[in-house]
């Protein structure tokens, strides 16, 4: 299965909230009006400008196993390795919310306008999130709608770059993805142009293949462990 | 209260139009540039800077202010080119060559533009040639890089290297920051400080500078 998603724009409008999250200010902290106004504002240019598309395509472990292999550059033990040898599906995808957003928050930042600027670049980083969330719901449906996903089941998103897959992995991914075709190019760096893309593995298989300890050579490193929340939602 | 004070409260509230107003009533009424520069503009955004360190204000009101700075700095910066009004300290910032992310780089240049430095931005995905030709063209004290990606943080040291090779190194400080960078990757590349944030870049060149003078 190959899909081109065309993602309603409507659907990745984040909260205002979290968008002042993002930009640092907690959520116990009525933010003032005018902070407010701003996000408001940010919302309504995203709205009007972003395009956000995904691409998935499904593959085999196998194959799978090609791409994480990547450039060779993964840690030796990763918690991606050990889940998608355990998994049932799994697709390849790529989203973006396209160039336009991006160019009006360096237009905004030229104009001396830093916060409305700023403000849109939470808007659209979450808004791209939101995206890939939106192509992990299409192929949850698809695999429900073909009968290979029930309650038992789970589906995570994995991105080169986070939890050992390193971000070399970007290479394999686009050759056999194809992101080019919504519109993303891959740099000699690995970074994807327009900025606000996102690439990564969906994986699908029972829940319990999903938990697993933070505690890999890389861990103590991560910022967020993010994977703590996401493994419990799982379950929960 | 005296205009000064208020252009610096001005600042302070965000407001780009009133600061604009008053530094150019301040210039018509002839108070020296530098005095509208120290204690309008660059102590208003001290204060910002300080109320943002104590989470006592947010990341938007910081940039509100900071384009109030900018609004008044427009002004002032023709006078200051010809009275020869040096500034504090110079800089030449940037993200490493094969990285497009900036906005953390835009907002750690304008902290340092704030905190009253000159600051020339290169943009994003700038070589090693780039950054020392014009740190060396400008007569900057200040290198700053920026990089967001493990494969692009190399650039950082080519830059540091190409700096030896070309016997600048040791004569202009190099600042480094960035999501994946550390304290230790700093020292490894040979680099003069990490700075985790804005802020950190601010008191950063503020040390340098003073040990440069
Ligand atoms: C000169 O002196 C100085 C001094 C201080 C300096 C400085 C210079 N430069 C920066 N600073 C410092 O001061 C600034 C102000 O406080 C700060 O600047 P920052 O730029 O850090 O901060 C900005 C104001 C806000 N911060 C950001 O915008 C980045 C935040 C994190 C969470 C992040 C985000 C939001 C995003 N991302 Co991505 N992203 C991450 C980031 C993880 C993190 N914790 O930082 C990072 C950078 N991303 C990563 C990855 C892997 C990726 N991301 C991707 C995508 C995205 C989003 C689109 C979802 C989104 C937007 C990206 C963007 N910036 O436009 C992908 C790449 C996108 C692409 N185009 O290729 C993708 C490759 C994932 C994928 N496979 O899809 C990681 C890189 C890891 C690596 N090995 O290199 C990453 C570190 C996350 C992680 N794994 O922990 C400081 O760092």
């Amino acid at each position: 299965m190959r899909k081109i998603i065309n993602i309603p724009v409507n659907s990745v409008i984040p909260k205002v909230n979290t968008i002042l999250e993002r930009q640092g200010i907690p959520n116990h902290i009525n933010a003032n009006d005018r902070t407010i106004e701003i996000a408001e504002e940010a919302i309504s240019i995203f709205s009007k400008l972003a395009f956000p598309i995904g691409v998935i395509q499904e593959l085999s472990k196998e194959e799978f196993d090609n791409v994480f292999r990547g450039e060779g550059n993964n840690e030796i033990d990763s918690p991606v390795r050990n889940i998608f040898k355990a998994s049932d599906d799994l697709a390849l995808f790529a989203v973006t919310i396209e160039e336009e957003v991006c160019v009006e928050i360096s237009r905004l930042f030229f104009m001396n306008d830093f916060a409305l600027g700023s403000m849109l670049d939470a808007v659209a980083s979450e808004a791209t999130e939101m995206a890939a969330q939106a192509t992990e719901n299409y192929y949850r449906s698809h695999l429900q709608k073909i009968g290979r996903f029930n309650n038992a089941g789970g589906i995570l998103r994995f991105s080169p770059g986070y939890c050992g897959w390193h971000v070399s992995g970007q290479r394999k991914l686009f050759q056999y993805l194809h992101a080019e075709d919504i519109g993303i190019n891959l740099r000699e760096s690995f970074l994807m142009e327009p900025l606000k893309s996102i690439s990564g593995v969906i994986i699908s298989g029972k829940k319990e293949i999903f938990q697993f300890e933070d505690t890999f050579s890389f861990c103590g490193s991560c910022a967020t462990h993010i994977c703590r929340e996401r493994s419990k939602l799982l379950l929960d | 209260m005296d205009i000064i004070q208020e252009l610096s409260e001005q600042l302070q509230q965000g407001n780009p139009k009133k600061a604009a107003e008053l530094t150019q009533q301040a210039i018509n009424e002839n108070i020296d540039t530098k005095t509208i520069l120290d204690q309008g503009l660059i102590a208003g955004m001290s204060v910002v800077g300080e109320k943002f360190k104590q989470h006592e204000i947010f990341l938007p009101d910081v940039l509100l202010a900071a384009k109030a700075m900018y609004a008044g700095m427009d002004l002032l910066k023709p006078l200051m080119l010809k009275e020869g009004i040096p500034t504090i300290g110079k800089v030449v910032i940037g993200t490493v060559q094969g990285d497009l992310h900036d906005i953390g780089k835009n907002l750690v240049a304008i902290m340092l533009k704030g905190a009253g430095f000159e600051v020339i931005d290169l943009g994003n995905d700038v070589s090693p040639e780039k950054f020392l030709d014009t740190a060396e063209k400008e007569n900057a004290d200040i290198i700053g890089m920026s990089a967001l990606l493990t494969t692009t943080m190399p650039v950082m040291k080519k830059v540091i290297d190409l700096a030896k090779e070309r016997q600048i190194f040791g004569k202009k400080k190099f600042i480094v920051g960035g999501a994946p960078l550390s304290t230790e990757y700093a020292k490894e590349i040979g680099a003069d400080a990490y700075c985790f944030d804005g802020m950190s870049a601010v008191e950063a060149v503020k040390r340098f500078t003073s040990i440069s003078s």
